[in-house]
C-alpha cells in the first residue's frame, strides 16, 4: 500500500478510504508525545500503593507509624482515612435494566472499595497509600507498613468457587455467584441435541490473559483550592466516562468540579476504560496535601491490579447431521470475574461472549448459559476482542471437532453452514441481529488467498523436514458499534452509549473537530480529520481534531469495542452535514438565489447549473463569522454538535487461515503463514486499519501460543512480569497475507463497522485448529492453550488427556 | 548527552533511565517494565543500544549517551529511519517507539554500506523491543524501506 500524498488525495470527497499518512506519527517517532508519566506539574508529590501480599485474608490491623517517620513521607493513608469515598461502581449488570431511570449503582454487591479495610481478596488488592516527595521515597515507605492478616482459604477458578464449601469472597454474595445469565432457546437446543445424528462435545479452557499495553497505567491528581475544581490526568480510554463515574459516584462531588484529561495513551486494548482505585486516590490526596499527586504503575503492579481478560471454563456441545449441517450448539460457561466486579467486566463475560457463539453460521437452535463467579484473582475486564474471541474460539473448535467426527473437510462444513447473503438482516437467535454481510465471498477469498487447496502437498513436503504442517480455519462475527443506548440498557448497561462530535468552522476557513472519544493509538486525529474534510470537500490539512479533555470535548463515552469509527466518525459526518445545510441556506442569501437553487459540493455553495456563481467554504466561513445580511432565522457562526445513537450495532466479520509447523522433536509451533480476510464495512483510512489488523492478529496468536496469567494454589500471580508472561515478539510471527471484503453497515451514515480489534477474535481458534490438525493422526483432538512446546511435545509422545 | 556535556552527581544505585527522565527531563525515553524485557527505555551508549533501565548511571560516566531527543534534526526533521517508519505507519500508540527507533537506528547504521538486513535479521534484532499495537509488521517494513532508501541514496 503506498501513501497517497498528491493534492487531490488530500481533498474530499473521495478522501475517505485513502491511506494517508498518520499525522500523529512524527511526534511519536520523535519521542515528543506526553504520556501520563511525563506529566510533571510544579510541586508534584508521588504516590505509591501498598497491595496485598496474600490472596485472601481478614485484615486485623495496619500499622503505618514507622512509614510515617521515613524521610520525605508526607502522608500514609488507609481506608479509615477516607470514610466518604464510595466504592467503585460496576455499571454493566448482566440481565438488563427495564427502566428509564436506572437504579443508582452505589454499593452493588461486591463493588470494589477504593482501599480495602476489612479483608483482602486478591494479591495486589490496595490496602494503603504513601505520598512522599519522591517516587523512591514513597516506594521505600511501603515496606515499613505492617499489615496483620488472618489467612482465609483461597479459590482461583470459577467452577471451584461455585462448588459446595468453597471459600466465600463477599458476605453479600453467598455462593460467589455474581450472575447466572442465559441467552437462546434452551428447550429447543436440548431437543435438537437429543435428536441429532451426530453430537460432539469439548471441555475448553479459555485461559486468563493479560492485556499488557506497553505503557503501564498512571494518574496525576490536582486540586484548585480557589475554585474547588479537581483535575485528573490519566491513561484512560474514556475521559468523560471516568469523569461521570468518579465525580458523582465515587468522590461525591458535582460533575462540573472534575476535569479529566487523557494525555497521549500508550495502548489499552480494553483495560484503560476501567475505573481504578488510584484515580480516586490521587484526587483526594491532592486536595488533602494541597499539592499535585502523581502515581505511575510498574509492570508488576499492572499485572496485579489492571483488569485481566478471557478466563472461561466451558463445556460445549454441537449437534449436526452426518452430511455436515449444524443443527444446534450449546455452551455452559464458568466465567471468572475475579475478586470484584470491574466497571463492565460482568457484561463482557456474559452478553459479549454468549450472544456471539453461533458466529457466521445459520444454526436453528442455540443456547448459552454463563455462571459468573468471584474468585481470589484480579478483576476481569475487557481485552482486545473481548467476549467475541471467546465465542469464536468455542464455535470454531467445535466445527473442527465435528468435521473430524463426520470425516468432512472443515472448509466444506463451514461453507455449508454460513448464513446466506440474502438472509440479512439476520437474527442469530441469541439476541443479535446481524446487519449486513456476504460471508460466502469472504470465506472463499480466505481459502483462495491462503492456497487452501494446496495444503495436502505442503503437509507431505513438511514431513520430509521433520515438521508436521497443520492448517486451521476460523471465522467470526464481532459485535461492534456499542451502541444503541436503549438496547444496551436491555443488556444491563447503566449508562448511555452514544457518541458525539462538535465542529467549529473558524472565520478563516479552518475547522476544529472535537469528539468525546479518546485515542489510545488509533490515529483519531488523522482519520477524524479525513471524515470532516471529506464531507466538506476541503483540504484535510485545514482540519484539526481535539479529544481527551472533558473541558474541551463534547460528551462521549470513549474508545472501546472498536466503536470510534462507527460511532464518533458518524457523529462528525452528521455534524458536517448540519453545517452544510446551514451553508446552503446562508449561501443562497449571499448569492441572491432561492434556497432550492443552492447546492453544496466540492467545498463550495453554488447556483445549480451555474458553478461560477459560487462562494467557497472559506468565504462562507468568513461571511458567517461576520453574520452581515443574515435573515433572523439563520444564526451567525458555524458551530454545531451531534449526539449519535445508532439504531443498532454493527457486525464486522471475517475468515482467517493459520498454517503452522510443529517440530516433531521439540514440540515447537511456528506460525509459517497466516491469512486474514476481514470485513469492516467502509474503511476511513486503510493504512491505519491495516496496522490495527496486523497488531490484532499478533495479539490473538499470543493467546494461542504463549500468553497465560498463571495463579498458584495460594492465589499468587506467578506470571507477574514480562519474564514470566510471554508476549509475542517480532521473531514469533511471519508477514501475513491480508485482504478485505466490504459490506457497509446500514446503521450509520458512513457504512462503517468496527475494525480496531476485530482481527484478534479468530487467531486463537485458527492456530489451535491448525495444531490439532497437525497432530490429528496421533488421535489428538484438542489441546488447551497456550500451546507451549512442552505441552505439544507431550502430545507428540502420546501423553496427556484426550476427550 | 546528545552531543552536549552533562555534569551531575549520581547516587550509586541510580538507574540511567531515572537520570534521563527525572534528572534531565528527557522524558522521550519510556519505562514499560521492571525487568529489562520491553525495550521502551533503549538509548544508545557509545553507539550501542542498551536498555537504560538496566544501566547504573555511574557506569555510563564518560560515555556518549544518545536518546530519542537527539535523533531528529534541530527543526524536527525526521531521519531516514523515522521517515520510513512514518510512511509505513510503524507506530500506533507510540509508547514503544522511542526505544524502537534507538534500537533500530543501530541496526540501520551498522549495516549501512553492507548488505541490507534480511527480514529474519530485522525480526531477530527487534526481539528486545515489545510492541503491543502494531504486531511489528509495519516496523519491519519500515526498516526495509529505510535500508532500501539509504542504499539508493548512498
Ligand atoms: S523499561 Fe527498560 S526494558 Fe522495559
Ligand atoms: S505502538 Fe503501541 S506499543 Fe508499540
Amino acid at each position: 500500500m503506498t501513501a497517497v500524498t498528491g493534492e487531490s488525495a488530500l481533498q474530499g470527497p473521495g478522501l475517505l478510504g485513502q491511506p494517508i499518512d498518520s499525522r500523529e506519527d512524527p511526534q511519536l517517532l520523535r519521542g515528543e508525545a506526553v504520556y501520563v508519566a511525563d506529566v510533571n506539574l510544579p510541586g508534584t508529590a508521588h504516590m505509591a500503593i501498598l497491595g496485598s501480599e496474600v490472596a485472601h485474608a481478614k485484615i486485623l490491623g495496619i500499622d503505618t507509624k514507622a512509614a510515617e517517620q521515613l524521610p520525605g513521607v508526607l502522608k500514609v493513608a488507609t481506608a479509615a482515612d477516607f470514610p466518604d469515598l464510595m466504592p467503585l461502581p460496576c455499571i454493566w449488570i448482566p440481565g438488563g435494566v427495564e427502566s428509564h431511570f436506572p437504579p443508582h449503582p452505589y454499593g452493588l454487591p461486591g463493588a470494589r472499595p477504593v482501599l480495602t479495610g476489612d479483608a483482602v481478596r486478591h494479591v495486589g488488592d490496595p490496602i494503603a497509600v504513601v505520598v512522599a516527595e519522591t517516587e523512591r521515597q514513597a516506594v521505600a515507605a511501603l515496606a515499613a507498613i505492617s499489615v496483620e492478616y488472618e489467612a482465609l482459604p483461597v479459590v482461583t477458578r470459577a467452577d471451584d468457587a461455585l462448588a459446595e464449601g468453597a471459600p466465600q469472597l463477599h458476605e453479600a454474595v453467598p455462593g460467589n455467584l455474581n450472575a447466572y445469565w442465559t441467552c437462546g432457546d434452551k428447550d429447543r437446543t436440548d431437543a435438537a441435541i437429543a435428536a441429532a445424528e451426530v453430537t460432539v462435545e469439548l471441555d475448553l479452557v479459555n485461559q486468563r490473559t493479560i492485556n499488557s499495553p506497553i505503557e503501564p497505567r498512571g494518574a496525576v491528581g490536582d486540586y484548585n483550592k480557589a475554585t474547588g475544581e479537581y483535575t485528573l490526568y490519566a491513561s484512560t480510554q474514556g475521559p468523560h466516562n471516568h469523569r461521570f463515574l468518579l465525580s458523582a459516584l465515587v468522590l461525591g462531588i458535582p460533575f462540573n468540579k472534575l476535569r479529566v484529561i487523557a494525555p497521549t495513551v500508550g495502548g489499552s486494548f480494553g483495560t484503560k476504560g476501567y475505573l481504578y482505585p488510584d484515580m480516586a486516590l490521587v484526587l483526594v490526596l491532592a486536595k488533602a496535601l494541597g499539592r499535585p499527586v502523581k502515581w505511575v504503575d510498574t509492570r508488576t503492579g499492572l499485572m496485579n491490579s489492571t483488569v485481566q481478560g478471557r478466563d472461561h471454563r466451558q463445556h460445549v456441545t454441537l449437534a449436526g447431521t452426518r452430511d455436515g449441517r449444524i443443527t444446534a450448539v450449546r455452551c455452559t460457561s464458568y466465567a471468572n470475574l475475579g475478586a470484584y466486579p470491574s466497571t463492565i467486566g460482568p457484561g463482557v463475560a456474559t452478553a459479549l461472549m454468549g450472544r456471539s457463539i453461533t458466529g457466521m453460521y445459520a444454526i436453528d437452535a442455540a443456547f448459552c448459559e454463563v455462571y459468573a463467579a468471584f474468585t481470589n484473582t484480579v478483576s476481569l475486564g475487557a481485552q482486545r476482542g473481548s467476549g467475541r474471541a471467546e465465542a469464536a474460539f468455542l464455535m470454531e473448535r467445535l466445527v473442527d471437532r465435528y468435521a473430524g467426527e463426520i470425516g468432512m473437510d472443515p472448509a466444506a462444513v463451514r461453507r455449508r453452514n454460513l448464513v446466506p447473503a440474502e438472509k440479512f438482516p439476520y437474527d442469530n437467535g441469541l439476541g443479535w441481529t446481524y446487519d449486513s454481510g456476504n460471508y460466502q465471498e469472504n470465506f472463499e477469498r480466505s481459502l483462495e488467498l491462503s492456497g487452501y487447496a494446496d495444503m495436502p502437498a505442503r503437509k507431505a513436503e513438511a514431513r520430509t523436514r521433520g515438521k508436521r504442517l497443520g492448517v486451521g480455519l476460523a471465522t467470526y462475527v464481532a459485535i461492534c458499534g456499542v451502541g444503541p443506548s436503549t438496547r444496551m440498557s436491555k443488556e444491563g448497561m447503566l449508562g448511555g452509549t452514544w457518541e458525539s462530535a462538535n465542529i467549529r468552522v473558524h472565520p478563516t476557513g479552518e475547522v476544529s473537530v472535537t469528539v468525546g472519544s479518546a485515542s489510545t493509538g488509533q490515529s483519531h486525529g488523522t482519520v477524524f480529520a479525513q471524515v470532516a474534510a471529506d464531507e466538506f470537500g476541503i483540504d484535510v490539512n485545514t482540519v484539526n481534531v481535539y479529544e481527551g479533555d472533558t473541558l474541551k470535548a463534547p460528551y462521549g463515552q470513549g474508545t472501546y469495542g472498536s466503536r470510534s469509527y462507527s460511532m464518533a466518525a458518524p457523529a462528525i459526518a452528521l455534524t458536517a452535514r448540519k453545517i452544510k445545510s446551514k451553508l446552503v441556506r446562508a449561501g443562497a442569501v449571499f448569492l441572491g438565489i432561492p434556497e432550492d437553487r443552492a447546492v453544496y459540493a466540492n467545498g463550495k455553495v453554488f447556483e445549480e447549473g451555474n458553478e461560477e456563481n459560487a462562494k467557497t467554504f472559506a468565504e462562507l466561513a468568513m461571511a458567517m463569522w461576520y453574520g452581515w445580511g443574515l435573515p433572523p432565522e439563520i444564526e451567525p457562526a458555524l458551530d454545531e454538535t451531534t449526539h449519535f445513537d445508532p439504531p443498532d450495532f454493527n457486525y464486522p466479520f471475517g475468515s482467517h487461515v493459520a498454517v503452522v509447523e510443529v517440530d516433531e522433536l521439540t514440540g515447537e509451533t511456528e506460525v509459517v503463514a497466516y491469512t486474514a480476510v476481514d470485513d469492516a464495512g467502509n474503511i476511513g483510512n486503510p493504512k491505519v486499519v491495516l496496522g490495527q489488523i496486523e497488531g490484532s492478529i499478533v495479539h490473538g496468536l499470543g493467546q494461542a501460543l504463549m500468553e497465560a496469567a498463571e495463579y498458584d494454589d495460594q492465589g499468587l500471580l506467578v506470571s507477574a512480569d514480562l519474564r514470566d508472561y510471554a508476549l509475542p515478539r517480532a521473531a514469533d510471527v511471519p508477514f501475513f497475507a491480508l485482504d478485505k471484503t466490504c459490506t457497509p453497515s446500514p446503521h450509520n451514515p458512513l457504512g462503517a463497522k468496527g475494525a480496531g480489534e476485530i482481527a484478534t477474535v479468530p487467531p486463537a481458534a485458527a492456530v489451535v485448529n491448525a495444531v490439532v490438525d497437525a497432530l490429528s493422526d496421533l488421535g489428538v483432538r484438542h489441546i488447551d492453550m497456550p500451546l507451549t512446546p512442552e505441552k505439544v511435545w507431550r502430545r507428540l509422545r502420546g501423553e496427556g488427556a484426550e476427550q | 548527552m546528545n552531543g552536549a556535556e552533562e555534569r551531575f552527581a549520581a547516587e550509586p544505585n541510580e538507574l540511567l533511565v531515572e537520570r534521563l527522565r527525572d534528572g534531565l527531563g528527557l522524558t522521550g525515553t519510556k519505562v514499560g517494565c521492571d525487568t529489562g524485557q520491553c525495550g521502551s527505555c533503549v538509548v544508545r551508549l557509545d553507539g550501542k543500544s542498551v536498555k537504560s533501565c538496566l544501566v547504573i548511571t555511574v557506569a555510563a560516566a564518560g560515555s556518549e549517551v544518545s536518546t530519542i531527543e537527539g535523533v531528529a534534526g534541530p527543526g524536527g526533521e525526521l531521519t531516514g529511519l523515522q521517515e520510513a517508519l512514518r510512511q509505513e505507519h510503524g507506530t500506533q500508540c507510540g509508547f514503544c517507539t522511542p526505544g524502537m527507533v534507538m534500537a533500530l537506528g543501530e541496526l540501520v547504521d551498522s549495516t549501512a554500506g553492507g548488505a541490507a538486513p534480511t527480514e529474519p535479521e530485522i525480526r531477530e534484532w527487534l526481539t528486545g523491543n515489545l510492541c503491543r499495537c502494531t504486531g511489528y509488521h509495519s516496523v519491519v517494513r519500515g526498516v526495509q524501506r529505510a535500508c532500501a532508501t539509504s542504499r539508493q541514496e548512498g
